[in-house]
């Protein structure tokens, strides 16, 4: 979230889209219902199904699964159209003043730069029209025809209401009716919020459906202040925190990139990743980007990373290839990998195509799950019966159990959805035999380096040498552990302003990521979570209720990163001058001296009005990029591409071009093109999706869980029901190109048919959640069905959007 | 709230008069059906508390899980479909359970003294032990809530945590509640809850909002927020409830005269004890055998 669950109170307008915070994120909703109650809020919900979200709701549309970008598309066209855009926000806060080089262009569904034989773009023209200066041209006026503006301008054109419609099926009144709330909060003193989750990012277009939701927040002035923002709603209680710590295999710790095979001097890695300003004045955050990176390595290296020896560069891995979970699961398939540890994941239920994960485990050698449950993966070789029919004496991978502890079972961190960081204590002892993951890790550790130094390897130094400086080594404690994380200082850090100045002496814990240098002074396991636990000790175990400002900052209950600030971009929460822009809801302002106000400013504090520097510090042009330049893979504009399923099988804004239909930059393995189902063997438009009773796969295991919602069920509307003659409660059989799956038939009122493009779409409805382990009655894995792709740029894979037929069991 | 020293203020098949010196807050509970986002959290929060476990049931097509209230499940999350035009959707989500009336139809129909008591703040509880099976409080129910349990023969339902709440504490549910849709307090602060509530829910275009609070059954300490107070049948709740006539003829005329028969019939059974002696035990053991619900042990 850029901005916090408490601050959904601050909300005049909430749009849940892309996700159902009353089922999955029961407890953050309360502050929905606050914004309701309070402030007279409405709440406005779009989803293929009529949900538990939309039952509290003030108005719903419906929409084909998959066609988001269609709808948010419209919506901007709908903005620029109606002068429904905050002026002075857009003008100065954002790049529609900037000029785009002439070489870019978008043609029939494609931008310029095309590689159909790689799927690949090439993004060099993707970028601004530059000046001798070395800065980015603009034009204030915004008229320019190749200023972002009118690039947008005419891109989001044939996004019209009627287009909308037919692509997603919304009908038109219902979509203008939105329009119009949405449009509304342009003005100065309204501000909307959006709540979305994995119903955005699990599709072939994940990063850019969320994207064009930020460029809508931006068009409207509501990025970085009180109630605004684009706020992902994250799954797992911890889920935020193990993305900060690095989930992605291309990442560091603090969403720093791994270097790329090309990179392969520190300085060619350092000067890629610290951008000069774009524009005069502009801070360019990332520009501190070495300090972050050579205290990292001090964390991990200590005394053998020096300035001298570039801090271990060379040790760390140098990506050649991509790592991420669609690519891992493809090699095992193909018999490349023998063996995989799998850590807290039960991939046979939570990746796509259960049937080719249960055929790549089978060709390991060995299989060790860390876990705290008897999860489906861990029992693969298992006959359940029809849930899971698989010969035992056929796979001979070897499987380790290695039971975990629970989250209640340890003591720790959690990183919620905003960014808070809550330490919490152990609540009960662990059953058994059951050992934290940390200390899991670090038994197995030492057993690595102690073969490496007696055994020697190809490259045994990243691993032996690896500082390790914990009073138990099998067992370093979640304090220390966290007091590594914040960052410490090797020797006295002085006030770069006034060398005099001591600002923490060597052996002290660091106050923020301000005190980190780039001489090996430092160390720091994360950057983002430096001052977390500082001199004043662990500012996560915080439980200070105090709201001086009323607006739910509670500057002192836990810490949010990035220093302690609870909304990010919180400068554009003022106007140019330094004056809240709602002035009932005024967050930081310039007191004439500094920022000062109800968060930690996101700003140099001393940088004056006058000195114009912009708000969106992290990005060179100090603003927000309406035109995303190079960054995503597919585009720098979102563009509406089908769903690799899709019941159309063409892309209404270019039916005549093939190579538009689905998002032309996202992989497909060579194997998979065969495994797309056709809408003529497989006519309904299915998406997966949690209920609020169960956790994933997890809470099959509790009994009470079990009890509210215990049996497999998959939902289709009456329309469907009445043409195939399905009666509620009677078992039905869906099934994909890649697997069948059989449950009870909930026939609800609340999946209409929807209108699309001149016909009929149904859509099916599919709950996860069950499986061949646990108390819950047992169920099939609902990913037999969804299909091999991933978006272009996370690969997250496209559980949301896919083909199925139903049947009568 | 605070901790109240209770009294029972009325208890079945009881004449002696209930204790009248102290004066003892009303206390209610309000159901916001607005705020409701059908979560069930309040289900699992009663399981835990009273420590109940069900079966795990089977999915008959419907959200409601368990199907319907049973010995194991005080209170139930109930969903209704209602489609009042293209896309124009209601899915009315209640929490079922006992309503708590003034005027208990149970109470009044129990032939049994003290399976049944009415505390002074208004709370309805059952007294399992006293309690005989016989399932009269089903008939008086107007609301369908008492379940007599297979396993003892005894009726139980929600006791709105009278445990807890003599102790100063809310409902479980209403504290595990996470919208807050659950509220609880005396009842007239419930009652102006409910009017703001009412407020917001006229100004976002339901004329008919309002709170259900029958005074058929004596009003209840149970309430509903209603987005269609003048329907409540479309979420399961009777329009104007009432204690069924026959509660009140066997209140009225028919109970004294029956108590009177089982006075009868435990001096004749005295009196035969006395001249035959205990029945055999080989007896007991074919009547019970004879019965499917009994035999199977404690697996209810």
């Amino acid at each position: 979230m850029t901005n916090h669950w408490v601050d959904i109170k601050n909300a005049d307008l909430i749009l849940i889209m892309g996700g159902n915070a009353a089922e999955a994120h029961p407890c953050g909703f309360k502050w929905v219902v606050e914004a309701k109650a309070k402030r007279g809020a409405k709440l406005v919900v779009v989803d293929p199904r009529f949900t538990r979200s939309a039952a509290v709701a003030d108005y719903y549309a419906p929409i084909r699964v998959g066609t988001d970008i269609a709808f948010l598309g419209g919506v901007i066209n709908y903005l620029l159209t109606h002068d429904k855009i905050h002026q002075e926000y857009v003008r100065q806060y954002t790049n529609a003043p900037f000029l785009v080089r002439k070489d870019f262009n978008f043609e029939n569904g494609l931008f310029s730069g095309y590689d159909a034989a790689n799927r690949k773009y090439d993004r060099s023209s993707w970028g601004y029209e530059m000046a001798a200066d070395g800065y980015a041209m603009v034009d204030e006026t915004m008229r320019h025809p190749r200023s972002v503006m009118q690039l947008l301008r005419k891109h989001f054109a044939r996004y019209t209401p009627e287009m909308v419609s037919r692509i997603t099926g919304t009908p038109e009144d219902r979509f203008l009716k939105i329009c119009q709330m949405i449009g509304e909060t342009s003005a100065p003193d309204k501000v909307m919020t959006i709540m979305y989750a994995l119903g955005w990012t699990q599709h072939s277009v994940g990063s850019q459906n969320i994207r064009t939701m930020a460029m809508i927040q931006l068009l409207l002035g509501n990025m970085g202040r009180p109630g605004g923002g684009v706020n992902a709603l994250r799954g797992h209680a911890n889920v935020q925190g193990i993305t900060d710590m690095c989930l992605l295999t291309n990442n560091l710790p603090g969403y720093m990139r791994l270097p790329s095979d090309g990179e392969q001097t520190y300085a060619d890695f350092l000067a890629a990743r610290s951008p000069k300003p774009l524009r005069p004045g502009q801070m360019s955050y990332w520009q501190n980007f070495p300090k972050f990176q050579a205290s990292l390595m001090k964390a991990w290296w200590g005394p053998a990373a020096s300035r001298e020896n570039d801090f271990r560069y060379d040790w760390l891995p140098k990506v050649d290839k991509p790592y991420d979970t669609l690519h891992i699961f493809e090699r095992m398939h193909q018999g490349q990998l023998n063996g995989f540890f799998c850590q807290g994941f039960n991939p046979i239920a939570a990746m796509s195509h259960k049937a080719k994960i249960a055929e790549g485990l089978a060709k390991l050698k060995y299989l060790v799950i860390i876990d705290p449950l008897a999860t489906e993966t861990s029992e693969f070789w298992r006959n359940a019966g029809e849930y899971n029919d698989v010969d035992p004496a056929k796979i001979q991978t070897e499987v380790f159990r290695l039971p975990a502890t629970c989250f209640a079972e340890e003591t720790g961190s959690f990183t919620n959805s905003g960014r808070v960081i809550s330490w919490k204590q152990r609540a009960v002892e662990p059953p058994g035999e059951a050992k934290s993951d940390s200390a899991i890790m670090a038994a197995l550790f030492q057993r690595l380096r102690d073969a490496y130094l007696h055994e020697g390897g190809a490259f045994p130094e990243p691993i032996v040498k690896l500082h390790w400086p914990y009073r138990d080594p099998e067992n370093p404690s979640p304090e220390e552990l966290a007091r590594e994380v914040s960052g410490y200082a090797l020797a006295d850090v002085t006030d770069a302003k006034d060398p005099a100045k001591v600002l923490a002496k060597a052996g002290e814990q660091l106050a923020g990521f301000a005190q980190l240098r780039d001489d090996g002074s430092t160390a720091s396991g994360n950057w983002l979570y430096c001052g977390s636990w500082s001199e004043q000790g662990n500012l996560t175990a915080r439980r200070d209720t105090s709201d001086p400002s009323g607006l739910g900052m509670y500057p002192k209950w836990g810490f949010a990163w990035p220093a302690n600030r609870r909304i990010l971009y919180n400068r554009a929460s003022a106007d140019p001058s330094g004056k809240p822009w709602d002035k009932k809801r005024a967050l930081i302002f310039w007191d004439g001296v500094k920022w000062s106000g109800a968060d930690v400013p996101d700003m140099r504090p001393d940088a004056a009005p006058e000195e114009g520097v912009n708000p969106f510090i992290m990005n060179a042009e100090g603003v927000g990029k309406l035109f995303a330049l190079g960054g995503l893979a597919e585009g720098p504009f979102p563009e509406h591409y089908e769903p690799f399923e899709s019941p159309l099988g063409y892309n209404p804004l270019h039916p005549d071009n093939p190579q538009a239909v689905h998002n032309p930059a996202a992989r497909v393995f060579p194997g998979d093109w065969n495994n797309f189902g056709k809408s003529a063997k497989f006519p309904y438009a299915a998406t997966t999706y949690r209920l609020t009773e169960h956790l994933h796969f997890w809470t099959k295991h509790a009994v009470a869980n079990a009890i509210v919602q215990p049996a497999q069920f998959v939902e289709i509307g009456e329309g469907l029901a009445q043409e195939k003659g399905i009666r509620n409660g009677e078992n039905i059989v869906v099934s994909s190109t890649r697997g069948a799956i059989k449950a009870v038939a909930v026939v609800t009122k609340r999946i209409r048919p929807l209108q699309v493009d001149g016909r009929v779409v149904h859509t099916v409805g599919i709950p996860i959640h069950w499986g061949f382990t646990g108390v819950a009655k047992q169920g099939f894995l609902a990913n037999t069905l969804t299909p091999f792709v991933g978006d272009a740029n996370a690969q997250t894979p496209e559980f949301k959007a896919f083909l199925v037929n139903v049947e009568k069991a | 709230m605070v901790a109240q020293a209770l009294d029972v203020t009325r208890r079945s098949a009881t004449t002696t008069p209930p204790p009248g010196v102290r004066s003892t807050m009303q206390v209610a509970k309000l159901i916001d059906i607005s705020q409701c986002i059908g979560c069930k959290a309040c289900q699992v929060a009663c399981m835990e508390w009273n420590d109940l476990r069900g079966d795990i049931g089977a999915n008959v097509g419907v959200y409601d899980n368990p199907a319907d209230l049973n010995e194991h499940t005080w209170t139930l999350i109930r969903f209704t479909e209602v489609e009042k035009g293209p896309y124009d959707f209601e899915w009315l989500i209640r929490k079922d359970g006992c309503m708590h009336c003034g005027d208990p139809g149970c109470l009044k129909a129990c032939p049994s003294p003290g399976a049944i008591i009415q505390h002074s703040n208004g709370i309805v509880d059952f007294q399992q032990e006293h309690c005989i099976g016989c399932g009269y409080c089903v008939t008086g129910c107007p609301f369908n809530i008492p379940r007599i349990s297979q396993k003892d023969e005894k009726a139980y339902k929600c006791s709105m945590c009278s445990d807890r709440v003599s102790a100063g504490l809310e409902p479980v549910c209403v504290k595990t509640c996470p919208t807050g849709a659950i509220h609880f307090g005396t009842k007239e602060a419930m009652i102006r809850h409910a009017d703001a509530r009412i407020e917001d829910l006229n100004s976002r275009g339901f004329r008919n909002a309002g709170l259900y609070d029958p005074q058929g059954v004596g009003g209840t300490h149970v309430m509903y927020v209603l987005q269609h107070a003048d329907q409540p049948q479309a979420y399961g709740l009777p329009k104007d409830p009432a204690i069924s006539p026959l509660v009140e003829l066997w209140k009225g005329i028919a109970k004294p005269l029956g108590l009177f028969a089982m006075g009868l019939t435990a001096v004749g059974a005295f009196f035969h004890f006395i001249k035959v002696g205990p029945d055999d035990g080989e007896d007991d053991a074919n009547t019970d055998a004879g019965r499917p619900d009994k035999g199977k042990g404690g697996d209810a």
